[in-house]
């Protein structure tokens, strides 16, 4: 099958609005995790500015400045006909329901329109896992012949709607969140966009999108299985184009419910990866949604371009039922390769495999 | 191949009853959900070993208004007390969850916004979705509901050989 390459990366985060910008924040211990007064209640969560603007759609901003700077890095022709778009959001733009219409496949055209895109836009809203989701329908356009290119492009905007929705499941917490952590009480929610432009040209120094899989746990719509099913299957599928020792990391979902982290943990140790250094970057942005496959993918190829595995941050004491080797410290990275993986409303899980260019 | 439609207004309590009525969380679906459970029952009915687990069928939902109808129904809540219950169903994809865990599907599950029904671009994603090695049919629906009563909502049961 045509490989597939990561050519370029834009973010728009409360940290900074370039990769490695946000990647040494992130380094640096940083975060704009902190409390909001609410609607009425007060939640935690990280936020961008609203002060730049102005009479725009903050979600259409975002993406399209997060989608042109990966354009401008890829160096491609945003309105070849050899060009497509994928879109990954959850809620879009929902803040305006009533006032206009929120179907999803208006913010996609919008942001087909600044981009100068000139095919048909798709957009992918798979609950938590839509940017990794989002992922593997860009490498599928690519693998299938349809496209050269595919600028895969995710955010996701707070408003009173999800706000309230995940106050009401009572799934927030009112501190920053803890992965992992024998106190974790509940997800942060987050605010960003991030971008990627995949590609079947590459040079030997890019990320090698590998495999990529979504599968479902067929066992409830609000909470995981409770033996990781979906989880595991699709990093099962996924291992199975890596070689143990090349895999540096697994980048996990990471939410800090109570039961997420107990589901991944137990979906890792079924896959055997009790020992695989695994990291959580929910306690940096919150949880970011649409853009969150796509965004912690980014993060994580520089940090394994650094030679580190990020640190969890929030983590302090393991609180899972079975071994899971999560730190809160930065450690040495060994491998060529990583696994992101997410799960998500509605059962459903992904998984995808990165590898540096160069290194099959 | 084969497909199937309900029509836009058909009573889907009468309908749930002719085809399924032992499943009770039926009717605390959104209308999306409702109408993907009853497509999916109208698609496999009388399947040998349809309740056995398998991993190999894909789930793949394609609409333009995503759960709006309901999502109309959770932003009413708010004004009040905002309810969970409508919550988890303001998501596009908890019709194929629900499609899932009614039949023991544990493959892909994807839900997809497109500006209109095109066929050839659901085509092209379907197909796409059988580059997925262990992939060897899928439930394929087009569920477009503006509210609670008007909607169009056919499916497809697809397997490789269609592809």
């Amino acid at each position: 099958m045509t490989p597939v390459y990561c050519i370029g990366s834009g973010v728009v985060t409360p940290l900074g609005n370039t990769p490695q910008d946000v990647f040494r924040a992130v380094r640096q211990g940083r975060t704009a995790l902190c409390l909001h007064t609410g609607y009425p209640e007060p939640y935690y969560a990280s936020l961008l500015s609203r002060d730049c603007v102005g009479k725009g759609v903050l979600f259409d901003q975002i993406v399209r400045d997060a989608a042109s700077a990966a354009v401008k890095e890829a160096g491609i022709d945003a309105s070849s006909p050899r060009t497509g778009l994928v879109l990954s959001t959850i809620k879009g733009n929902v803040e305006v329901l009533g006032k206009a219409d929120v179907s999803l496949a208006v913010q996609a055209r919008r942001l087909a329109n600044a981009l100068g895109v000139t095919t048909q836009p798709t957009v992918v809203s798979n609950a938590c896992i839509s940017g990794l989701a989002a992922l593997v329908q860009g490498m599928r356009m690519i693998q299938s012949g349809q496209y050269d290119h595919v600028i895969v492009a995710g955010a996701e905007v707070q408003s009173r709607f999800i706000v309230t929705g995940f106050q009401s499941l009572k799934a927030l917490s009112l501190t920053a969140c803890k992965p992992f952590d024998a106190a974790r009480d509940g997800l942060n929610l987050g605010e960003a966009a991030a971008a990627m432009v995949l590609s079947s040209h590459a040079d030997a120094s890019q990320w090698e999108l590998v495999s990529g899989c979504i599968r479902n746990d067929a066992n409830h719509i609000s909470g995981p299985s409770r033996t990781g099913e979906g989880s595991y299957n699709a990093l099962r599928y996924v291992l199975q184009h890596a070689r143990p020792e090349d895999v540096a990391f697994v980048n996990v979902h990471g939410t800090a419910t109570r039961y997420n982290d107990e589901m991944e943990a137990i979906a890792l140790y079924r896959a055997g990866l009790q020992n695989m250094p695994v990291n959580a970057l929910k306690g940096v942005f919150g949880h970011t949604m649409g853009a969150a496959g796509i965004l912690e993918s980014i993060i994580s190829i520089l940090a394994l371009e650094t030679g580190v595995v990020l640190p969890t941050k929030g983590f302090e004491t393991l609180g899972v039922s079975v071994p899971v080797n999560v730190s809160a410290k930065e450690r040495p990275a060994q491998g060529n390769s990583f696994v992101k993986l997410l799960s998500g409303f509605g059962g459903v899980n992904g998984a995808l495999l990165f590898r540096k260019g160069g290194a099959r | 191949m084969k497909q199937v439609t309900i029509p836009s207004g058909a009573n889907l309590s009468q309908l749930y009853r002719e085809l399924a009525g032992d499943y009770p969380k039926f009717f605390k679906m959104d209308i999306a959900s409702k109408l993907g459970f009853l497509l999916t029952e109208m698609l496999v009915a009388g399947a040998p070993d349809r309740f056995t687990p398998r991993q190999d069928r894909a789930v793949l939902v394609f609409s333009r208004e995503g759960c709006v109808a309901n999502d109309r129904h959770y932003a009413d809540s708010m004004a009040d007390f905002p309810s969970p219950a409508l919550f988890v169903y303001t998501l596009p994809n908890i019709v194929t969850g629900e499609i899932a865990i009614r039949n023991k599907y544990a493959g892909e599950s994807s839900a997809y916004v497109l500006e209109a029904f095109d066929k050839a671009q659901i085509q092209a994603i379907v197909r796409q979705a059988f580059l997925d090695r262990e992939t060897r049919s899928a439930i394929v629906a087009w569920i477009d509901c503006p509210s609670d009563t008007e909607w169009t909502a056919e499916a497809w049961l697809i397997d490789n050989n269609d592809i």
